[in-house]
């Protein structure tokens, strides 16, 4: 029953919502649109306020932008008090209070945690450092790369063929870079898209020129005695020179700082209901603490009520704001996160857009276009209904087949396609490789527990 | 002045690449770069692009729209 408190939330309340990027950024809008007049609070790792980060492997490094200037537009006011340049590094949830790095500790009455993810590292260390070796994820990252790209390297390598790999093969391309490409895998995309997708992408990195090597791995980089990184070499017994190396290995969830706090948080993120409340440790939903964007895993109706996390621009926004209302709602008026996931990718000039999760997908069926073209559309089928849908320079068709996953049509689609080449007759295997094969990382993590999965293992925390 | 393209919604109908041609560009078909930090002299043109959008997917920073409504008006004023 409504007694005032949550009246005396909004108007002289707490919030504390720690990161500062997208999803961080459109919470605190939504909290002041909702009416929240009390203290916020931002807390951020990156000295820089809130950017975008889809520039940084496209227009920044095409050289269309610059890193430093893809700071987020504001829907509104914000009136926030900003802790920039310095990590949280604790929570405790008992007194209700955010530890800082620096030793500060900020208390609340509601906590958003946005913490995201960050790039996956090279695992060595050492080799990780040498000069001209990078990851792309801040805008710091964006910032030297592509400094070291404008002094015209004569290779540059990248490693893993995921959406951000082959962005940045791409605009290598694009700048007339010679670019080489290592993939664990047996194609680029495949993680996400499948097999046969990933031999579309994998046609595409050849007509433009990159040399793109699948099914090896990277296992050494080379420095010279200046520190500065001069080759690669590869499983396969091979080497290659090269000045400049993207690591393009996925992400990580930056979950760490709240060990020992008695949130459900680990590698996988943190899991929240569906309403973007977090989990405890013993699985009881919590009310004054709330989980959006990247780091966030809750589960989906449409997706067997698996735990879904999406590293994608639109999960973030929306997540975001329905945790927000959420916040500053009784219970009856609370309203459950069911975005259907949705990415766009830029590549070879070919604009690549996905709705729903691929990568439950058995099987594809190409129902407009020809992948001889690229340009297509494929619909993913899961147990006999449709299941996501990708587009190569096909995406007004995607918004038909997204209320298609809504609605959980049928797969193979029962309308006769409008096309008749003959991509579009029948279902083949979507051939996603074993998921237990580490590739680079999948935009979407499936990490509930379903009963067909006996990989998970139950590990109790040393708290 | 700062913006941001919702991709998702983006459907490359090339609207905001005809009316501010200096912020917008394709890629391709249908794919859509654009300068997330414009000119504020590109200011007029990114609101045509902003209404003649048929998806709404650009987002110009409040603040900044604000910032030139008032100094428009207050250059208005003398004539008023």
């Amino acid at each position: 029953m409504p007694d005032g408190s949550l009246d005396r939330l909004k108007r002289e309340g707490r919030i504390v919502v720690v990161g500062a990027s997208l999803a961080g950024l459109r919470a605190a809008e939504t909290l002041r649109d909702k009416g929240f007049e009390g203290t916020l609070t931002m807390i951020g790792d990156e000295p820089y306020e809130p950017y975008d980060r889809p520039p940084l492997s496209k227009q920044v490094l095409l050289g269309k932008a610059t890193a430093d200037h893809t700071a987020l537009p504001r829907r509104r006011e914000i009136d926030a008090e900003w802790r920039l340049g310095v990590p949280a590094s604790g929570l405790d949830m008992a007194t209700r209070r955010v530890k800082l790095a620096d030793g500060d500790e900020v208390p609340y009455d509601r906590l958003m945690i946005a913490t995201g993810v960050r790039a996956r590292p090279w695992p060595n260390e050492a080799e990780g450092e040498l000069d001209g070796v990078f990851v792309l994820r801040t805008r710091d990252d964006g910032v030297g790369l592509a400094r070291h790209l404008d002094a015209g390297p004569r290779r540059v390598l990248v490693i893993g063929a995921g959406f951000t790999g082959s962005e940045i093969a791409s605009a290598c391309r694009e700048r007339g870079l010679e670019v080489t490409v290592a993939e664990r895998g047996d194609a680029p995309l495949v993680g996400a898209l499948g097999g046969v997708i990933g031999a579309v992408a994998a046609e595409m990195h050849r007509e433009n020129g990159v040399d793109l090597r699948t099914g090896v791995m990277v296992t050494r980089l080379e420095g010279d005695t200046t520190g500065r990184v001069r080759a690669a070499h590869f499983s396969d017994g091979t080497t290659l020179e090269c000045d400049v190396v993207v690591v393009s290995l996925g992400a990580q969830r930056n979950t760490e700082w709240l060990a020992g706090s008695g949130l459900g948080a680990g590698p996988r993120g943190i899991a929240c209901d569906a309403g973007c409340r977090a989990f405890d440790v013993r699985g009881i939903v919590t009310d004054d603490v709330f989980v959006a964007g990247d780091v966030a895993r809750s589960p989906h109706p449409l997706f067997g009520y698996q735990f879904l996390s999406l590293e994608h621009w639109g999960n973030a926004v929306a997540q975001a704001e329905t945790a927000a209302h959420n916040m500053l709602s009784e219970s009856s008026d609370r309203r459950p996160h069911i975005w259907v996931p949705a990415f766009w990718s830029s590549q070879f000039g070919v604009n690549i857009k996905s709705v729903g999760v691929p990568s439950m997908g058995t099987e594809i069926m190409i129902t407009q276009g020809s992948r001889a073209e690229r340009r297509f559309t494929g619909v993913y089928g899961y147990q006999g209904r449709v299941i996501g849908a990708v587009t190569f320079d096909n995406c007004r068709w995607l918004q038909f087949y997204e209320q298609q996953i809504e609605a959980t049509a049928p797969f193979p689609p029962p309308f006769p396609t409008v096309d008749r080449r003959s991509d579009g007759q029948r279902p083949i295997p979507a051939d996603f490789p074993d998921p237990s094969v580490p590739t680079h990382g999948p935009t979407i993590t499936l990490s509930g527990y379903s009963p067909a999965d006996r990989r998970m293992t139950f590990t109790p925390a040393g708290h | 002045m700062r913006l941001v393209v919702d991709l998702n919604r983006c459907q490359g109908y090339a609207q905001c690449a005809f009316l501010a041609p200096d912020v917008f560009a394709m890629h391709g078909d249908e794919g859509l770069l654009y300068d997330p930090e414009a000119e504020s002299a590109q200011r007029e043109r990114v609101a045509q692009a902003v209404a003649a959008c048929p998806v709404q997917a650009i987002l110009v920073d409040e603040m900044d729209m604000a910032a030139a409504g008032r100094t428009a008006a207050s250059a208005e004023a003398p004539h008023a």
